[in-house]
């Protein structure tokens, strides 16, 4: 087990976990990435994820389409082919970008906000994870993620998705998607270091001349206050599926409640305007 | 037109089904405003109003529960909502909201009908009006606090759409239900919500801007469109008319209908803004071109 820390910022710390491991994510560096699907694959096989459709959809190699409570690991594929007046593929030149989505472990996650069974728990690595046999399929943490990334699954009416390998995790080993990856597009650690790793890397890439090469979500300032997986992309977040700017819906929550209690208490008067007995009114 | 991944959509469209959710925002609505008017009405000695309503808050309120159940993806586990209370989470502030709710408003509704307890009866039409009021707003929390761009972006205004919808709907009832010679407060108070009701939509149209093509378009364009009428007409009949038996009934069949599809409405704009990707992403877009003064990406939008 990694040393311990108890920093006031980390979510383990604001779950309640007194002292405990370091936050562990995932950095996934598309630039690397080859489109092989072991990610896919490893996931489905550790977590026994049921097969959830075998089609041919005509998006490249994508036949898993998205995220989904079945795919907890989705690798996008999008061809490029250069057209006049595409700044980022010259005509004639293509591109072919492949990416593995995950689920982003949010700093400040959605799901875990609004799950009214608390069967959605911040676990001691920071992480985000369902507890099945609690789960009874309100279907709120669907609505609520602003990725798409958890789903109900019609066969057995509960939410799921990505665990981070919480199981692995605890007997300190890396996630199975990570573990499968041939080409280290996955990176697994402590997600200082992963952040670490990532400026280092978006160096690299700026010095060849890859403009644009940039980091999505590892940015704590940001509107889910940083993800536990974040990546590097090379064209716009929603060209990949993802949400350009994304904020957790609870951050106005409590501007909700309290338009609530003004529209409760508008409600309650109005009751009692039509009530009163006015002059030359029927009661 | 934004650019997308095969223009899938970015989020899930709510895996809540129509009528259940759709079904309990108009019932839920409903059942709460009803329970206020019969406090209001009970408290200045209308009993003929104050029973009606408070029969219609029992009933409203379960079919509600019974929708909500029957919504869930394990119905078997429904209690488990009652194992934690978060204030994060509407849908728990909620079911704790309507369990503490649905007893009164049932016990409210027994004394009134059998005569029987009248002492606890009153005591309950108390209790039951007092979180009525809760019941039909909190709703619009609970639909907003989703990343459903429809409704969390119209998360302002929404609070006073869904008093005014309910009150519509109390009132409708009220008109219904029992003679024009006791239903004074019904027709005031759904004139009042009606009002209420149209002037919030327009606000949340307004405030949307572009983003309020899903409350325009499509299903849910008509649904909410046919809920408009139906609330002119009924507002005319309920200020013209009624004192006439006939009319004040159809006039509150009108906003009843009316309350019910503005809410189908604004629950079918919801799913629809959740399929269309550029729903997601351009006010996203927007918001980053406001945060960024000069064009930091070097892409092309």
């Amino acid at each position: 087990m990694p040393e311990l820390t108890t920093a006031a910022s980390d979510p383990a710390a604001l779950a309640g976990y007194d002292a405990h491991p370091p936050r562990m994510g995932f950095f996934t560096d598309t630039s690397v990435c080859i489109g092989c699907k072991a990610c896919e694959v490893a996931c489905k096989e550790w977590n026994s994820v049921p097969e959830d459709g075998l089609e041919l959809t005509g998006m490249s190699f994508d036949n898993t389409v998205g995220l989904s409570a079945s795919t907890w690991r989705h690798v996008a594929f999008i061809e490029q082919i250069g057209r006049p007046g595409d700044a980022t593929t010259p005509p004639g030149d293509s591109r072919w970008l492949m990416s593995s989505d995950v689920c982003k472990h949010c700093t400040e996650a959605a799901c875990l906000d609004v799950c009214p069974t608390g069967a959605l728990f911040r676990t001691e690595f920071g992480t985000v994870v369902v507890q099945d046999d609690v789960c009874n399929g309100c279907g709120y943490c669907v609505s609520a993620c602003p990725f798409g990334v958890i789903a109900r699954r019609e066969t057995d009416g509960g939410a799921h998705k990505c665990t981070l390998c919480y199981d692995r995790l605890t007997d300190g080993q890396m996630p199975a998607c990570a573990k499968a990856c041939p080409t280290q597009s996955i990176q697994f650690g402590p997600l200082d270091e992963l952040r670490e790793r990532a400026n280092a890397r978006i160096g690299e890439l700026h010095d060849q001349g890859k403009d644009e090469a940039r980091l999505y979500l590892e940015n704590p300032a940001d509107g889910i206050g940083g993800a536990g997986a974040f990546f590097l992309l090379l064209d716009d977040p929603e060209v990949y599926g993802l949400p350009p700017d994304p904020v957790v819906t609870t951050r106005d929550l409590p501007r909700m409640w309290r338009h609530v209690a003004t529209a409760s208490a508008a409600l309650a008067a109005g009751a009692l305007l039509a009530t009163l007995r006015w002059k030359g009114t029927s009661r | 037109m934004s650019r997308s991944y095969y223009g899938r959509p970015v989020i899930k469209e709510p895996v809540w089904h129509s009528p259940d959710v759709a079904g309990y925002l108009f019932l839920g609505g409903l059942a709460g405003a009803s329970s206020l008017l019969a406090g209001f009405a009970h408290a200045s000695g209308n009993s003929e109003l104050a029973r009606a309503s408070k029969t219609a808050a029992t009933a409203a309120i379960g079919l509600s529960t019974a929708a909500l159940i029957r919504d869930l993806g394990r119905p078997k586990r429904f209690l488990n909502m009652l194992r934690v209370f978060k204030v994060t989470s509407p849908m728990s502030v909620g079911t704790w909201l309507i369990s503490s709710y649905g007893p009164l408003a049932g016990a409210a509704a027994a004394s009134a009908l059998t005569g029987k307890l009248p002492k606890a009866g009153a005591a309950a039409t108390v209790g039951a009006a007092a979180l009525g009021a809760g019941v039909s707003t909190y709703t619009a929390a609970l639909i907003c606090d989703t990343a459903v761009p429809a409704w969390h972006d119209g998360h302002r205004e929404m609070p006073y759409v869904f008093a005014g919808s309910a009150a519509t709907a109390a009132g409708g009832l009220g008109m219904i239900a029992v003679a024009p010679r006791h239903a004074g407060p019904a027709v005031r108070f759904a004139v009042l919500g009606a009002l209420t009701e149209l002037t919030a939509k327009s606000l949340l149209l307004k405030r949307l801007g572009e983003g309020a093509k899903p409350y325009q378009q499509g299903r849910a364009g008509k649904l909410l469109e046919v809920g408009e009428v139906l609330t002119a007409a009924g507002l005319a009949g309920a200020v013209l008319a009624s004192r006439d038996r006939t009319t004040a009934a159809l006039s509150g069949l009108a906003l009843l209908a009316s309350s019910a599809l503005t809410r189908f409405g604004i629950f079918e704009a919801g799913r629809a803004s959740a399929r269309d990707p550029a729903e997601t992403i351009e006010p996203q877009r927007r918001r980053l071109l406001k945060k960024q003064s000069q064009p930091s990406r070097t892409l092309p939008r």
